[in-house]
């Protein structure tokens, strides 16, 4: 088939380097990948074209970049997933990291984020002479998180990193949980407490953008969520991330309908009481618009309230 | 102003055995350093799909019966007193790589589990689901980070130096980021820089693997050893060549060919589809070459062995199978063919991995060592057990590791002069400066990869051999004409294609002299000009040494045998 790779380009050693679009025509094999078409380009029209890549089947994690504005590893996408006959694919670099030059990206933040997690087994005192007996099936269910190759395309579509560089990512998240889930790792509650700080495991906002973008299934929206449930579970000290969940929770129980003025101000409490203030510009663009909820005795229950504790019920004594 | 470095040991590469020779020689006391052309986790240990061996004796394993299967899967090649070292030592490099972090996969009592691997009648296969490579690669990286040994990430190795006495001395490298050369100064240097499968196209290895550390070894004096070892593996995709993993058999998978037979069973009778691999892709290879094939490939058929198997243990090629075969394991049989997988030969080196012999029975280069894939101990001598290449990255990265922190330790400091790296540094800039409409780099490894695909792969002649020797020898000839339209120095891939692509020529050259010397068939070395395995003549090693005409000198040495004298090979 006939198409168009359009890359943005960046060559830093331009004397005013910015970037901008450079397109090349191709034909190609509609079974091939993305990345096989960017070898052919560099192969055979433009050897210039900078860009990392080595095993070609998803298991180096060299190769993630953005393709029609999502982060994917260029050797898994097939063209025909991303384009018909005759249209234009549009490649750039990941997001949320410093460009070195065309698709190479600067991954060094990416790297000192997963090293703040301590990234490596911390047992309970020497080793047994042969292997730590664990439970099969909490072995096998490390194999997913374990599957991750640290490609980076989960940080690069991050919606909480682009707005706050300083949250510590899915990957490093993800990672942390690989831990914390482990039976032979012993440092479970510092973990959970270093990563109950700003930055860290509340700071995701669940848009699961990460989930859809990892190759390897890795979710690691669901292992934040997870590391979440076991910080709680373990009752590492509240924060405004837990006390929200758990307010959230206890509103929904009562009154089957969230209660949002009553969620704030028992998410921050008194301790956090700057942080409500913080809010009131807000609250006031809200009455002019109209879009102030009732509050307290004002805001009632639903009248399924009943239905809805029920619920509640069955899933606690399912869990 | 010349940017330069100084450690003890300076670890080229930083796979399994190049990761493992670093932690282990730093665990020593002495100062260490990695170079790797790219991130450590990038590196081609990912790829390993299916598993590491290790005979544990409290699981009612002998190494003995381990060490014989390897030495009978060599075809009596490999050295005796290496594979004995190897399967000894394996069982508690399976538990240390456990107590690091390893999530192997488990039995109902917790404890580790095992599969089959091919060439082996018991299942002594440790393995993490069918990513076994890259569950190890990144433990061992997890490790690194906690030692805080520092890596000099994405820098490319452009030639070995030496000192007055002509020991190794360091390296000349520059870093991929900028184009700036440094001299790292070393007593010692460990090559762990993995295949040289790009060699060939198609093959199963990533991009990288280039043979840079044999080709800088040889370059410097170092004989590479038995080069004419090339494995192909049974199970690769069309197309690009992907791998397949032996586990998919081990599990329980068929070969079929057209008509629907498990063809194995006239190939090996007794362990069908779990041959060696040198047998069982001749085997695929004569049932595609007779017409009993389907396009090109026969079936690797997986259907009974059930969905859970297939996902639970076979969960990577399930979905490398879907993505880039658009085949459903679970549905359908996979087309497969043989294709080139890994390099048997390599740097020469001793069982402590010295690439020099300090008995000085073979003459090679003091101060080097090397491991790994890039490695010839030699382990696997004509043919490679599946799962024991992973074993071998682990044992003998940790030996080289630790016999070069004893070599170091009371050894001067070497003296190399600075201007070391100059020549390399022109060599560069000449590429550079070149213009006008030369030849890619990419176009001529091209037409070496197809060559030697063609005449030096699981069936070769004489005839076709000397045409491959014959072209290599004109594309060297074509090299210098190379040019590159970038003129860049911030990551110039093709500044680094050109010089990967001088190294693969090197190696290419010793494994056609290699397989040209040998008139026997041992191994995946099968001559259809010489069918038999001459024990009488060619129960020996092949060495080569550089000399810069094309042709290298050969020298020999003998096989170590220790307790097991060769007979016929059958499965």
């Amino acid at each position: 088939m006939q198409t168009t790779l359009r890359v943005r380009r960046f060559n830093p050693e331009h004397d005013q380097p910015s970037s901008y679009f450079q397109d090349y025509d191709l034909e190609v094999n509609p079974a091939d990948s993305v990345l096989d078409g960017l070898i052919k380009v560099r192969e055979t029209i433009d050897d210039s074209l900078a860009l990392r890549c080595s095993c070609r089947g998803a298991i180096c994690g060299s190769c993630g970049m953005r393709i029609n504005g999502h982060a994917a590893l260029a050797c898994k996408t097939k063209m025909i997933s991303v384009a018909s006959e005759g249209e234009t694919i549009q490649i750039e670099p990941m997001k949320n990291m410093p460009v070195i030059k065309d698709l190479i990206t600067d991954m060094a933040s990416f790297w000192s984020k997963i090293r703040q997690i301590q990234p490596w087994l911390q047992p309970q005192g020497p080793p047994p002479t042969t292997e730590y007996t664990a439970p099969p099936q909490a072995m096998q269910h490390l194999n997913r998180v374990m599957s991750c190759i640290m490609c980076g395309v989960c940080v690069s579509d991050c919606t909480v990193l682009e707005v706050d560089s300083q949250f510590i990512g899915p990957a490093a998240l993800a990672k942390a949980y690989r831990f914390v889930a482990d039976p032979r790792d012993a440092a479970t509650r510092q973990r959970l407490e270093n990563l109950n700080t700003p930055g860290g495991m509340w700071d995701c906002t669940r848009c699961m953008e990460c989930i859809q973008a990892c190759p390897k299934g890795v979710g690691p929206m669901d292992r934040i969520m997870s590391l979440r449930t076991k910080g709680m579970a373990a009752k590492i000290p509240a924060t405004c991330g837990s006390r929200h969940a758990e307010v959230f929770t206890d509103i929904i129980k009562h009154k089957g309908i969230l209660d949002e003025p009553m969620l704030a101000v028992r998410t921050f409490g008194l301790k956090h009481v700057g942080r409500l203030f913080e809010m009131i510009p807000m609250v006031f663009q809200s009455i002019l618009k109209g879009k102030v909820p009732l509050s307290g005795p004002l805001h009632k229950p639903l009248t399924s309230i009943r239905h809805i504790q029920r619920l509640f019920k069955r899933a606690r004594k399912k869990s | 102003m010349i940017s330069s470095h100084s450690y003890d040991v300076l670890v080229i590469g930083a796979g399994l055995a190049g990761m493992r020779a670093a932690l282990t020689a730093h665990e020593q006391g002495v100062s260490v350093a990695i170079l790797t052309k790219v991130h450590p986790v990038r590196s081609h240990s990912n790829a390993a799909q299916g598993g590491i061996n290790a005979a544990l004796t409290d699981r009612g394993d002998k190494w003995e019966d381990h060490a014989f299967e390897t030495v009978k899967g060599s075809d009596y090649l490999g050295d005796q007193d290496a594979i004995e070292v190897l399967a000894r030592e394996a069982g508690q490099d399976i538990i240390t790589l456990e107590h690091m972090g390893v999530i192997f996969n488990r039995q109902d009592d917790g404890r580790l589990g095992t599969r089959r691997f091919g060439g082996q009648k018991k299942a002594r296969t440790f393995f993490v689901s069918d990513f076994t490579g890259q569950a190890m690669l990144h433990v061992l990286y997890e490790q690194i980070m906690q030692a805080k040994i520092p890596v000099f990430e994405e820098w490319f190795a452009t030639s070995l130096v030496k000192d007055d006495h002509g020991r190794c001395a360091g390296l000349a490298a520059f870093e991929i980021r900028n184009g700036n050369f440094a001299l790292f100064r070393a007593k010692a240097v460990i090559m762990a820089s993995g295949g040289l499968g790009r060699v060939y196209e198609p093959t199963t290895n990533a991009l990288i693997c280039t043979g840079d550390g044999m080709a800088l070894a040889y370059r410097a004096g170092a004989p590479l050893m038995d080069m004419e070892m090339v494995q192909y593996h049974p199970t690769t995709l069309k197309g690009k060549g992907l791998l397949i993993t032996e586990a998919a058999r081990g599990e329980g998978a068929y070969l079929l060919n057209s008509k629907g037979e498990r063809f194995m069973e006239h190939y090996a009778p007794n362990m069908l589809e779990l041959a060696s691999r040198d047998v069982v892709s001749r085997a695929a290879q004569t049932e595609i070459n007779e017409g009993r094939g389907i396009k090109g490939c026969v079936l690797l058929d997986c259907r009974h062995l059930g969905r859970q198997v297939i996902q639970e243990r076979l969960g990577q090629i399930h979905e490398e199978a879907k993505t880039f075969a658009n085949v459903d394991l679970i549905e359908e049989p996979l087309p497969i063919r043989p294709g080139m997988h890994y390099q048997m030969g390599g740097i020469k080196t001793d069982i402590n991995g010295r690439c020099w012999d300090p008995d000085g029975h073979w003459k090679g280069l003091h101060g080097l060592f090397a491991a790994g894939e890039t490695a010839c101990v030699s382990l696997h001598g004509g043919n490679r057990l599946g799962a024991n290449s992973l074993l071998d990255t682990i044992v003998f990265g940790r030996r080289a590791g630790c016999c070069s922190a004893e070599y170091v330790r009371n050894l001067p400091k070497l003296h190399v002069p600075d201007s070391a790296i100059a020549s390399d540094r022109r060599l560069v800039q000449a590429l550079l400066a070149r213009t006008g409409q030369g030849e890619r780099a990419a176009a001529l490894r091209l037409e070496m990869g197809t060559t030697m695909n063609r005449h030096v792969a699981v069936f070769r002649e004489q005839d076709g051999m000397n045409i491959a020797k014959q072209h290599i020898r004109d594309l060297q000839a074509r090299w210098p004409g190379i040019t590159i339209q970038d003129k860049g120095h911030v990551f110039n891939t093709g500044v680094i294609a050109a010089l990967e692509l001088g190294f693969m020529l090197d190696c290419a050259e010793t494994i056609i002299a290699g397989a040209l010397t040998r008139t026997e068939s041992r191994g995946a070395h099968f001559r259809t000009d010489y069918l038999d395995r001459e024990d009488d003549e060619w129960l020996k090693h092949i060495l080569l040494y550089h000399t810069g005409t094309g042709t290298p000198h050969i020298e020999y040495l003998p096989v170590k045998i220790t307790q097991w004298q060769p007979q016929m090979r059958v499965y």
